[in-house]
């Protein structure tokens, strides 16, 4: 019989490796002498990623995938940060009503989305591009960032503000060397959650590509062909490695923000 | 007489219904350690606010220094303020801190240096000034606001609560250096606070506030000795009322019936609040004695004693007197050969004429 104790220790390591098994095997058989994937492996070999380096129409996909969740970070953001300062600053009527509007596409699901976009854009008789799934991804996007800001700015003292404004200078300015700093913290959030948000993005994406695959786009067109299987591994694991350094990188700045500001340290990814 | 340095006139401020201030006329004196002081909600902060810059009056007029403030926006106003939470920008040293209403003057770098070099040594805190300024102890907070403000020498410097969040030794401690900064600088201080002892000891002259109006503007002896109604009597130090009946006037004299003490002819000067309306007399608690062995008083009364509050050097003594319900408080020095009297004594209280004020 188990106790409790017992119990919660195998719960979390059944659950640690569900989580992270399927991840860990990306990297095993990215390095696997073998065009099939599966056990038992055959050898060592980094050949997969040397076909990553000569395949052009990947390169494309990646360089779309970047300036889409580059553009969709920046912009979304900045909306985020509009919304977010009147949301917390000004009081205005239908406030709450507005920001639940803002905040729907959070839980609309990703597919009616895309067709909607899709219906809008072909009635209004634009061409599909970039730019169509940069607008996709801002809307989704956007209350993500809205929700982190407005946390950042809801932790902000109103007096900080007024003080500024009450040693002599002016509102602009105040939002530049008071507000903005510490508020950054959140903005790097905002920036880097957007920026995954978009990259991995695939439903609205694959709607709105028109000829312009993003790389989620890419890698599901290229899992037709067997063959392509290990060097899509080899991505993956690229992917993988990227992204877990972002992640690093966002909560070193998160911490070094907290130090800065003297902001008791809670919650942040790790 | 020379201007006064604020003056308020006829100052109303709405919020929504709600009127947080109504009607208030107001001369601050040029130079003055000047207290705004009432319960929570009376209207205190919203009138410091509103010097500030930072509320806009529903109607009334403004002036500092003999110009109106109408449409003048905080940061173009000759006032600093020192907030309630310190706002202490966090990112910045204590020293960024105090430069900061410099920089946004835009004067010389030299200047800048050394004007905030003066600041940081008058508050004393000389060698923090590259300390992290969240790194600092609630009374430095305090000083780098108070070195932030003055550096910029307003006409006027506004303490809103300042030394709310201090524990009791650091905040009596802040109070006489607050003090000293004030005669030191000569700038006109303007002090919200809820505290009547704060307000009592810093103060040249003291506004009491309730519901938005102001109750009296007086000096803190003034206001201790002859507050004008029976809130403010309450409100600053303690005091004991008694129903009292006017029975007539004539000339200087006003003939009253007091509840356990009985008729008494008394000065119109103690009603202190004016004659009209008049229900209440008051005493002081310490302007009471118990009387001892052979002492006698120029009145007396028998009491008993119902509540003994010993505190070391003082006693406070709740007794009974005949034909009231309510005990009322005696304060007693405990001198030599003084002793403490125990629950359910007999005591003679004295008491004088002259110490009661008429009240309503």
């Amino acid at each position: 019989m188990l106790d409790r104790g017992h119990f919660f220790k195998w719960y979390m390591g059944i659950f640690l490796v569900f989580l992270y098994a399927p991840a860990i095997l990306l990297p095993v058989f990215a390095f696997n002498d073998s065009s099939v994937v599966s056990f038992p492996l055959k050898g060592f070999t980094t050949k997969w990623f040397a076909v990553l380096q000569t395949t052009d129409s990947l390169h494309v996909a990646v360089r779309n995938s970047l300036m889409i969740a580059v553009t969709t970070a920046i912009f979304s953001t900045l909306f985020g940060v509009l919304a977010a300062r009147a949301s917390t600053r000004f009081s205005f009527p239908g406030r709450r009503s507005i920001m639940g509007f803002i905040m729907l596409p959070m839980v609309l699901p990703e597919i009616i989305i895309g067709v909607s976009l899709l219906v809008v854009i072909i009635q209004m008789g634009f061409e599909l591009s970039l730019w169509s799934i940069i607008l996709g991804h801002i809307l989704i996007c956007t209350p993500f960032c809205i929700a982190i800001l407005s946390s950042a700015f809801m932790n902000l003292d109103q007096s900080l503000e007024e003080a500024s404004f009450d040693l002599g200078q002016t509102r602009w300015n105040t939002f530049w060397l008071v507000i903005l700093p510490l508020v950054m913290p959140g903005i790097v959030a905002s920036l880097l959650i957007a920026f995954t948000i978009s990259l991995d993005e695939f439903i609205i994406a694959f709607f709105l590509a028109g000829t312009e695959p993003t790389l989620p786009v890419y890698i599901w067109g290229q899992l037709r062909f067997p063959q392509k299987l290990p060097s899509l591994m080899a991505l993956g694991t690229i992917l993988l490695v990227l992204s877990i350094s972002l992640l690093l990188i966002a909560d070193y700045f998160r911490r070094r923000g907290v130090r800065r500001t003297g902001i008791e340290n809670s919650g942040g990814f790790l | 007489m020379t201007q006064p340095i604020i003056q308020l006139k006829g100052f109303d401020k709405f919020f929504g219904d709600f009127a947080a201030l109504s009607q208030v006329d107001l001369d601050i004196k040029t130079g003055e350690f000047f207290s705004l002081l009432g319960p929570s909600g009376c209207g205190k902060t919203t009138l410091l606010r509103s010097i500030a810059g930072f509320e806009t009056p529903s109607a009334g007029s403004l002036y500092i220094d003999g110009k109106t403030m109408e449409g003048v926006p905080a940061n173009k106003r000759p006032t600093n303020m020192v907030f309630q939470s310190y706002a202490i920008f966090p990112h910045m040293s204590v020293a960024e801190n105090v430069a900061y209403g410099l920089k946004a003057r835009r004067l010389p770098k030299a200047e800048i240096t050394t004007r905030v070099a003066e600041a940081i040594a008058m508050v004393g805190l000389e060698g923090f000034g590259d300390r992290a300024s969240h790194a600092l102890s609630g009374g430095q907070r305090q000083r780098v606001a108070l070195a932030r403000a003055l550096v910029l020498k307003p006409r006027v410097l506004l303490l809103d609560e300042p030394l709310s969040a201090l524990d009791k030794k650091l905040r009596e401690q802040m109070q006489s250096e607050l003090r000293r900064l004030q005669r030191a600088v000569g700038i006109t201080f303007v002090l919200v606070t809820h505290d009547q002892e704060e307000a009592l000891t810093m103060s040249d002259r003291i506004a009491v506030m309730f519901d938005g109006k102001i109750a009296q503007v007086a000096t803190p002896q003034a206001l201790y000795g002859q507050p004008c109604s029976r809130r403010v009597a309450n409100f600053i130090g303690m005091m004991n009322f008694l129903d009292a009946k006017i029975l007539s006037t004539s000339g200087d004299t006003v003939e009253v019936e007091l509840q356990s003490l009985g008729k008494l002819a008394l000065p119109l000067s103690q009603a202190t609040g004016g004659i009209e309306g008049c229900n209440f007399a008051g005493v002081r608690p310490e302007m009471l004695t118990i009387l001892t062995g052979s002492q006698t008083a120029e009145r007396e009364i028998e009491v008993v004693v119902s509540e003994v509050f010993y505190y070391g050097d003082m006693t406070y003594y709740d007794v009974k007197l005949p034909f009231k319900d309510e005990p009322i408080t005696i304060t007693m020095r405990n001198t030599a050969g003084r002793a403490v009297l125990a629950v359910g004594e007999n005591a003679r209280v004295g008491w004088s004429a002259s110490s009661l004020l008429l009240l309503r």
